[in-house]
């Protein structure tokens, strides 16, 4: 009766296993930390794999007690009746389970304390010549300041790839967490302190960046991209973007710029022009995705400027649906596509 | 008064005002299994919600509120008061007393984490729940919209007193009220880890009191203690809650622990083994627990110093617990395993358990946490350790203990398919999380797009849940079906080796008639071995004094909550009157004597209801 009963568990074994095998999978590429492609998210496979290793080491040990105290300690029904020895203890094997976990956890500990501050080197005094970016989170989107180049932007963070590229991080609002898996690690954006932390791209490509503290209902929608290129790349779009001009070019653009001046520019700035309290637009025709989570088409953004609470709940920008008709709508469009800074 | 006209009161009346340690249990059990119920409902639509992508079930703000309230409840509302059930119905016979050492504080323990809980709850009713998430970290709490935060804030202080009460009581019960003989070395580990739990609450709490003072100052009178703007540091807040949070994961395991450690060796039918050692395990692991609270704050930007200490005292934790793992197992070597559910619970423990030890040191790697961090493999890490630790103990418990609390057996074989399908659905549900997070799925999200390689593991997750919910409705069904036909319990159904067993099933209402003499480790088991059918007693039958039933508890509650409900809607008239009921409360408790009764010796049934 009793082996009945353990011979319906393992059925259940090929069921996961077919679960486990589906789930091998390492992810999105531009999204997992499994297939790291940054220096720091490297450092930290590693040591995820090494504690990985050492932990199925140990728990290969458990489950080998395990079935073997399963398998040939049970009690064989009612009548079995004969009372075991009763076992006080063993001085040895406590001693033994006490210690090789020490230094099993040693091992882990020296490696562990050494990446910990590798990962810290160079924030506090950044390095001649790096490339340092402040990045403010918002209540849904993120703000990013290049104070040695004059560029700001939003969204789309671009970085140079094949060097270390150090972060200031802050909020703006309530507590968020500035995460690029694939890169590397997560910082959190305190209002009261500024956090400082590095990236290392080490090919050109673009990644994905989500927000990793709760911080509001549309705390899923927080994403961005980051768009890691060439050193020299990267300069140019630079001093495009320090050039980019906010002139339309067409009728129906220009028409859109004056509704841009008169309904948007007090939070959305183009270029050094207008405010902060929604994301720069300089590049805004470059960007893939509108808002971080729509992709880039016409209709997904007249359908963003009516109502933005449809698609990220709790977000501060107005809808705009009673005061913009629909051509108004497209010429705003018009000339928010227009601003590009790439080719 | 005599002990028969106490028993003649109403029902409702008795239930209000009992401070019988026994009824204050399943009191205690009672609410905590309505709550795990809502918990679990809670559970259940956030998985529903993340069932596809982009699916819209239940909303952002909505889903917010529920994953809130799913935390809040299932470790206040449902994994405590469980706790402090077993702990009430179980502790005081298991050291041979016949009650607490504070029968009236147990009562008022357990009305104000009611009150708390009941006002917990009703912002689901009165304009929306608590929706920042079960920490509350400012300045999202401090900022929220809305009364569903002063909900969280007042209901947790308001049950978080109840809890302290209900800690110090259980110190000073195990120190002071075991039986002639119990040593200290001689107590069952179910008592000696809830009296490390109970201090673990005594110096915890506080912290928790402290954090959510401020966040009611910031919210309710407008101070700035979180506020940046006006040179608060929300930081401070954060330290505050994990002081507190992180021993309250051992608060809730370490009781659990004590079951298994019973469970097994009564299943093993051998004394447990490495029994110092795992006293000693006990003690160690509460004890580091108050040194490791920044691994919850390792991506805070403490810098590399602060996070190096804290990961090195996170590893250590890991010994401790190894121990008790190993002794386990050896308890099982070389004995005699059967296994009802409630070892099935017990040994189904302990490889989920591990699981979750495992990722708990991958988790203390700061490094590494950078990037698990927030993500679903915290989600997975702490569900194994809650789940497959806490949960498991209190099924576990459940079928062990109810003959002894209810007089009556569970159904086995319900237990048995509960029991698989809640293992299978809880791997089912948390062991793809373990990828998720990995894949870059942050916590606490209300969706995730499609496209992004999430999809599979959030499916199986969802129908992992389901399984689990399933297995929890069949254990409904058997409460209820035990309850109505039950089949009735023997004293000693399990062969037991603690005090418990060698009484009546369910226990009179003084517990021991003669209080027992206790002479050595399992005691039960000791005197059985020696053929005896009862403990030996160690005073003469006398008459016994019991103490006095109160409604004084329920009132000092009551007080509580209209004084909390009225502060949320800053009605200050009704909140002061709510704290004059309070205060009345404990006036006439000081200037009434209370000089309890007796039950007289020639009303005790035949042998004093001991032995088989």
């Amino acid at each position: 009766m009793q082996m009945k009963r353990w011979r319906n568990a393992w059925r259940f074994l090929p069921l996961l296993s077919v679960i486990a095998l589906t789930l091998t999978g390492c992810g999105n590429e531009q999204l997992t930390t499994l297939l790291p492609k940054g220096e720091g998210s490297e450092m930290q496979f590693n040591l995820m794999m090494l504690s990985l290793y050492i932990m199925i080491g140990v728990f290969v040990v458990v489950a080998l007690i395990y079935t073997i105290v399963l398998v040939r300690f049970r009690r064989r029904g009612e009548s079995d009746n004969e009372i075991p020895e009763q076992t006080e203890g063993n001085v040895v094997l406590e001693i033994l389970w006490t210690v090789v976990p020490i230094i099993l956890l040693l091992i882990l500990a020296v490696p562990t304390v050494m990446a910990t501050f590798a990962l810290d080197e160079g924030t506090e005094k950044v390095p001649e010549g790096a490339t340092v970016v402040k990045v403010t989170a918002h209540q849904y989107w993120w703000e990013f300041e290049y104070p040695d180049l004059g560029v700001k932007t939003a969204q789309d963070l671009y970085i140079p790839s094949g060097e270390r590229v150090y972060f200031e991080l802050a909020s703006k609002d309530v507590l968020h967490s500035f995460w690029v898996p694939t890169l590397g690690g997560k910082m959190d954006t305190n209002t009261a302190t500024v956090n400082k932390m590095w990236l290392n791209a080490q090919e050109p490509g673009t990644y994905y960046g989500k927000c990793a503290e709760l911080c509001g209902p549309a705390h899923a929608l927080m994403d961005f991209k980051v768009i890691a290129q060439e050193k020299e790349d990267f300069e140019a779009w630079a001093e495009s973007m320090k050039e980019a001009s906010s002139q339309a070019s067409t009728d129906q653009a220009a028409q859109g710029e004056e509704i841009f001046a008169n309904s948007c520019i007090g939070c959305h700035a183009v270029g050094a022009d207008g405010g902060n309290t929604g994301p720069n637009l300089t590049n805004f025709g470059d960007r893939e995705k509108v808002a971080g989570i729509l992709d880039h088409t016409d209709e997904n953004i007249k359908a963003w400027i009516a109502k933005p609470s449809e698609f990220k709940p709790g977000n501060n920008m107005p809808a705009f649906e009673d005061q913009l008709n629909d051509e108004e709508l497209n010429a705003l469009v018009a000339y928010l596509n227009g601003l590009k800074v790439e080719e | 008064m005599s002990a028969h006209a106490y028993k003649k009161k109403n029902p409702i009346w008795d239930w209000l005002t009992t401070v019988d340690h026994k009824k204050i249990g399943i009191l205690y059990l009672a609410s905590g299994a309505f709550f795990f119920l809502i918990g679990g409902l809670e559970a259940i639509l956030l998985r529903v919600q993340l069932l596809y992508p982009e699916f819209n079930f239940v909303g952002a703000e909505t889903f917010n509120q529920l994953l809130t309230m799913h935390g809040t409840t299932m470790i206040f509302l449902a994994a405590m008061p469980l706790i402090f059930g077993f702990m009430n119905a179980i502790i005081p016979l298991q050291i041979g007393a016949r009650d607490v050492a504070f029968p009236f504080l147990n009562s008022l323990g357990f009305w104000l984490f009611s009150a708390g809980g009941i006002l917990l709850n009703l912002g689901w009713f009165m304009g929306g729940a608590a929706d920042a998430g079960w920490t509350g970290y400012a300045p999202l709490s401090t900022t929220s919209p809305g009364n569903g935060v002063d909900f969280y804030v007042l209901g947790l202080q308001v049950s978080g007193i109840g809890t302290l009460i209900g800690g110090i009581n259980f110190l000073v019960t195990i120190i002071n009220m075991r039986a002639p003989g119990m040593t200290f070395m001689r107590m069952p580990l179910f008592t000696w880890s809830s009296f490390i739990t109970s201090g673990l609450i005594l110096f915890a709490f506080p912290a928790l009191t402290i954090g959510l003072a401020l966040l009611m100052f910031d919210r309710l009178f407008g101070t700035q203690f979180f506020a940046a703007e006006a040179g608060g540091n929300p930081i401070i807040y954060e330290h505050l809650f994990w002081i507190f949070g992180h021993p309250e994961v051992y608060i809730l395991v370490l009781p659990a622990f004590g079951m298994f450690s019973e469970i097994i060796a009564t299943f093993a039918r051998k004394r447990l083994f490495g029994y110092s050692a795992m006293v000693f395990a006990t003690a160690l692991i509460g004890f580091l627990g108050f040194m490791v609270w920044v691994h919850h704050m390792f991506t805070v930007g403490l810098g590399p110093i602060a996070n190096s200490i804290f990961a090195v005292a996170t590893m250590l934790i890991a010994v401790p617990t190894g121990v008790k793992i190993f002794n386990w197992l050896f308890t099982m070597w070389g004995g005699k395993v059967s296994f009802p559910t409630a070892n099935l619970f017990a040994v189904g423990f302990i490889p989920s358990f591990v699981l979750g030890g495992m990722t708990g040191v991958m988790l203390s790697v700061p490094p590494a946490d950078y990037q698990y961090h927030d993500s679903y493999f915290v989600v997975a890490h702490f569900h194994y350790v809650i789940v497959g630790g806490v949960v498991f103990g209190l099924f576990a418990g459940m079928y062990y203990w109810w003959p002894k609390i209810f007089g009556t057996v569970l159904n086995e074989v319900l237990g048995k398919l509960h029991f698989w399908l809640f293992f299978i659905g809880f791997h089912l549900t948390f062991f793809p999380m373990h990828f998720l997070g990995l894949m870059g799925m942050p916590r606490r999200v209300y969706t995730y797009l499609s496209g992004q390689s999430l999809d599979e593991a959030n499916f199986a997750a969802t129908i992992g849940a389901f399984l689990m919910g399933l297995a929890t409705i069949i254990m409904v069904w058997n409460i209820i079906q035990t309850a109505v036909k039950g089949k009735k319990a023997g004293n000693d159904p399990w062969d037991g080796r603690t005090l418990e067993w060698a009484i009546s099933s369910p226990a009179p209402e003084y517990n021991f008639a003669q209080t027992p003499l206790v002479r050595g480790l399992d005691a039960w088991w000791l005197e059985k071995r020696a053929g005896n059918k009862a403990m030996v007693p160690a005073e003469p039958l006398d008459d016994i004094h019991m103490p006095d039933a109160s409604i004084l508890p329920f009132l000092l509650s009551l007080g509580f909550f209209i004084a909390s409900l009225a502060a949320i809607f800053a009605n200050w008239a009704i909140a002061i009157g709510g704290l004059g009921v309070v205060a009345l409360a404990m006036i006439l408790r000081s200037v009434i004597d209370y000089h309890g009764y007796h039950i007289h010796k020639e009303d005790l049934p035949d042998e004093g209801g001991e032995g088989k």
